[in-house]
């Protein structure tokens, strides 16, 4: 315990901490918030924040951009990272179009985009149909 | 110095996500997931990872920031009050931050050359890249040759998402009207 409290470790760390902090308010706007444009972006949050750890872990201090140059003793960032996540960047907004696309669609349908909302009308729904099914019962058995 | 850009920077972008959480009105909420999206471009610069940092900005600035305008056009621009009370998700919020917090105490300190990240697979490819490859720029020569499989992959998944919108949202003009002519 007495280690958190050592400037080095601390410093050294912060940007992990950070990265957590990030990571947990987008993950509290995904739980949190009923509206699901809101979600996306809590969503992307969270995303960012994972970047930021990998990217956090190839720094090298001291070192450059992993683009060679003429000097031999030159230090370079761990380019395993970045070409991992240039991956995931594209992947995020493919899923991020996806969602909003159902979003979209989700408010034609029902007229809102609030998670609440459409549970409700997802609900009066069912219960229309139950009483539907209710009314027709005793009038099969009449005919039969 | 790198060390505190690095930290004011990501400061900043905390900021950010703890006003994005806060507010209402999804125009801003848009807008200041545009300025998260920069704000993570920087950082992403001071770390060394420029190819990262240009398609942070390009993708996460522009496209999305253009969509998720398109979509409230079409939808709704204000958030409402939830009617649940948030005790419960911020309690367990904490609990994993705790938790993922913990984890870190045991990984080497940020930018150490002697972390087990910088001393497996990473100086191999930064040695044989220019000799095999012959291009300057590693990140390219990993994405586009060592790994040009994993790429063809992603495009894949970017076909496959774009397929799926198209089949979401193809015909949309043509409902609202046949709705409109209706009512």
């Amino acid at each position: 315990m007495d280690r958190i409290f050592n400037a080095e470790f601390a410093l050294g760390h912060m940007n992990y901490w950070l990265f957590v902090i990030l990571m947990m308010t987008g993950l509290y706007i995904v739980v949190a918030r009923g509206n699901l444009l809101k979600k996306i972006v809590g969503l992307n949050l969270f995303q960012v924040a994972v970047f930021m750890l990998y990217i956090s872990m190839g720094k090298v201090s001291g070192g450059t951009a992993p683009i060679l140059i003429d000097n031999p003793n030159q230090l370079y960032s761990n380019p395993l990272p970045h070409v991992l996540i240039l991956t995931a960047i594209v992947v995020g907004i493919a899923t991020t179009s996806l969602g909003l696309a159902l979003i979209v669609r989700i408010n034609e349908t029902y007229g809102t985009i609030e998670e609440d909302e459409v549970l409700e009308i997802d609900h009066q729904m069912h219960a229309d149909e139950v009483a539907k099914v209710e009314k027709l019962k005793p009038a099969k058995l009449d005919a039969s | 110095m790198e060390l505190t850009i690095t930290l004011l920077l990501f400061f900043a972008l905390v900021t950010t996500a703890v006003a994005i959480a806060l507010l209402r009105n999804l125009f801003a909420v848009v807008m200041l997931s545009g300025v998260a999206s920069l704000l993570a471009a920087l950082l992403f610069i001071v770390m060394d990872a420029v190819d990262v940092a240009f398609t942070e900005a390009a993708v996460g600035a522009g496209i999305s920031s253009v969509l998720m305008l398109s979509t409230i056009a079409l939808t709704a621009r204000h958030e409402k009050i939830p009617t649940r009370s948030s005790l419960v998700p911020l309690a367990i919020v904490s609990l994993t931050g705790m938790v993922l917090i913990y984890g870190t105490l045991d990984m080497p300190n940020f930018g150490s050359a002697d972390a087990p990240v910088q001393t497996h697979v990473g100086p191999e490819y930064i040695q044989r890249t220019p000799k095999e490859i012959h291009v300057p720029n590693i990140v390219t020569g990993v994405l586009a040759s060592y790994r040009g499989y994993d790429t063809l992959g992603e495009v894949t998944v970017v076909f496959t998402a774009g397929l799926g919108v198209i089949l979401l949202l193809g015909g949309i003009g043509r409902r609202r009207r046949r709705g409109k002519g209706q009512s």
